[in-house]
């Protein structure tokens, strides 16, 4: 963690997640695991957001919102599918109105499973998503560089 | 007369832990009409029961809702089991009950954080949550699981709970009264959260009996009708008790409401534990419920009545269920709630009825 210079903000959408999941995001960033200590802070902007926290599969009527909120994140930008549910659509895979887990709608850099999710996977997530954030960011440096 | 405008609410909205899309119809700050959209969380699950058998849908069911989940699991259990004519050990019964009040109990101190999110009262919602930690650690103790149990069987419970973790439900639960109370206090006495919370969203006896409110929600303007007190299950092995009705039906009252029923449930818990029936924790059940019987149930869910219906076709797969959830019965009022609001009032009121929005859509 001492590498992490950078708070990292979050924003949450719950797709169509029974709020097992949606509830542990919450209990994550409040007191008894808090991950506010380590920068995390849940934001309702997703122009303010730099990690995208996704708790359910995604459907028809969602999947729309899902990539609007995607792409009104600014770069770089990391998403985190937070439950089975997120990953692959979980108990509901078959059910008639489930497209499948968020990667069906937009790319996802870090899938946390469980059924619901626990609030230190949750916390783990975010880390490795910062990583792969520090990464997008080192990235797109170069790519300036190179541009010049 | 000033123009009128359309606000788009949600479906992401920083007040929201769920997605729903509210259409509201201002006139210049007030707000004269709200329509709700729905259908984000649509899964289609009730659909699920011809394709798993009533062993197997159990764990469906239970992921209606993760705030809920017990009251679901427990619910199409005792449907079932009336569907087949089991009967359930009371042990078993108790057992659900103690943790069917534990559900609620966790799930009104989390209403409350939210609604104190939602007035922007950030310190406190980080209080209630601290608090409601502690009730989840008993859940961990006792089921494994912090949000989903998986504990309720048709026939019974899973799980045992024995006499020293029992005793340690009552320490518990008189260890985070003294926080409890102090919460509770800033809820009801606290000046700045009557500005915000008194004369706001009120809705009458009448209009609440029109619309059929239930749970809390109905309660704070008057309506007298807690399914628990009908003695199903467990709840016959109690003394009995009334219902906390309010008469403000505004949002303060149905602050109060829920903050009395914490206290209320903590007296069941504590009552069903001193009387806990010895015995079986299960009974087994064996067969398929027969071609065309039908049955229903209602359960009072920490957000109010919750239906159950489910027919049989002689095989282990269930012809139908079919789930209505308190919050389908409440949008109603809601909307009647929201009419003549400011629009700085509404993620305020959309609160204090304290929607679940997995349950209503599933």
């Amino acid at each position: 963690m001492a590498l992490v210079a950078k708070s990292p903000w979050v924003i949450h959408y719950d797709g169509s997640s029974c709020n097992g999941c949606d509830i542990e995001v919450l209990a994550a960033l409040c007191p008894g695991y808090d991950a506010e200590r380590f920068g995390v802070i849940n934001t309702g902007n997703p122009k303010h957001a730099d990690i995208f926290l996704v708790t359910g599969s995604v459907n028809e009527r969602n999947i729309s919102v899902v990539k609007e909120i995607y792409d009104q994140m600014l770069e770089p930008k990391v998403v985190v599918a937070c439950g089975i549910c997120a990953c692959s659509g979980g108990i509901f895979h078959d059910c008639y109105n489930v497209i499948g887990g968020v990667d069906k709608a937009i790319p996802v850099d870090v899938y946390c499973p469980g059924c619901a999710v626990r609030p230190e996977s949750i916390i783990d997530a975010v880390v490795q998503g910062v990583a792969v954030l520090e990464e997008k960011a080192k990235a797109m440096k170069e790519a300036r560089k190179g541009g010049e | 007369m000033s123009k009128r405008t359309v606000v788009p609410f949600g479906p992401q909205h920083p007040v929201l832990p769920e997605p729903l899309h509210l259409d509201l119809v201002v006139e210049d700050e007030k707000v004269i009409d709200c329509i709700p959209q729905i259908g984000f969380v649509h899964r289609g699950l009730e659909k699920l029961v011809e394709t798993r058998d009533y062993n197997q849908f159990i764990y469906v069911v239970e992921r209606i809702c993760g705030i809920c989940a017990f009251g679901h699991s427990m619910g199409y259990a005792e449907t079932v089991e009336k569907l087949m004519d089991v009967k359930v050990p009371d042990r078993a019964e108790a057992l659900r009950t103690i943790w069917h009040e534990l559900s609620r109990v966790h799930s009104h101190i989390l209403w409350l954080g939210l609604a104190a999110d939602a007035f922007g009262f950030e310190s406190l919602f980080m209080h209630c949550w601290r608090l409601r930690e502690r009730v989840l650690d008993l859940f961990e103790k006792t089921t494994g699981g912090r949000v989903i149990f998986s504990v309720v069987k048709v026939g019974g419970v899973a799980r045992d709970i024995d006499d020293a973790t029992l005793r340690e439900f009552i320490t518990v639960l008189d260890g985070i009264m003294g926080d409890y109370k102090q919460i509770m206090n800033t809820f009801l006495k606290d000046s700045s959260i009557q500005n915000r919370t008194k004369g706001v969203g009120y809705v009458s006896k009448e209009d609440a009996i029109d619309l059929g409110m239930v749970g809390p929600f109905g309660r704070a303007s008057g309506v007298t009708y807690d399914v628990r007190t009908l003695g199903n299950g467990g709840y016959g092995l109690l003394e009995g008790f009334e219902p906390i009705v309010g008469t403000g039906g505004d949002c303060y009252e149905r602050c109060v409401v829920r903050c009395k029923e914490v206290l209320q449930s903590i007296d069941i818990i504590k009552e069903m534990i001193s009387k806990i029936p010895a015995g079986e924790i299960a009974v087994a059940v064996k067969g398929a419920p027969a071609d065309g019987a039908e049955a229903c149930h209602v359960v009072e869910q920490p957000r109010g009545e919750c239906y159950y219906y489910s027919r049989g076709n002689g095989t282990k797969n269930l012809e139908r269920m079919r789930i209505r959830t308190p919050t389908s019965y409440n949008l109603g009022g809601m909307t009647k709630a929201l009419q003549g609001c400011d629009l700085a009032d509404v993620n305020n009121i959309i609160l204090t009825i304290d929607p679940c929005i997995s349950c209503t859509e599933r």
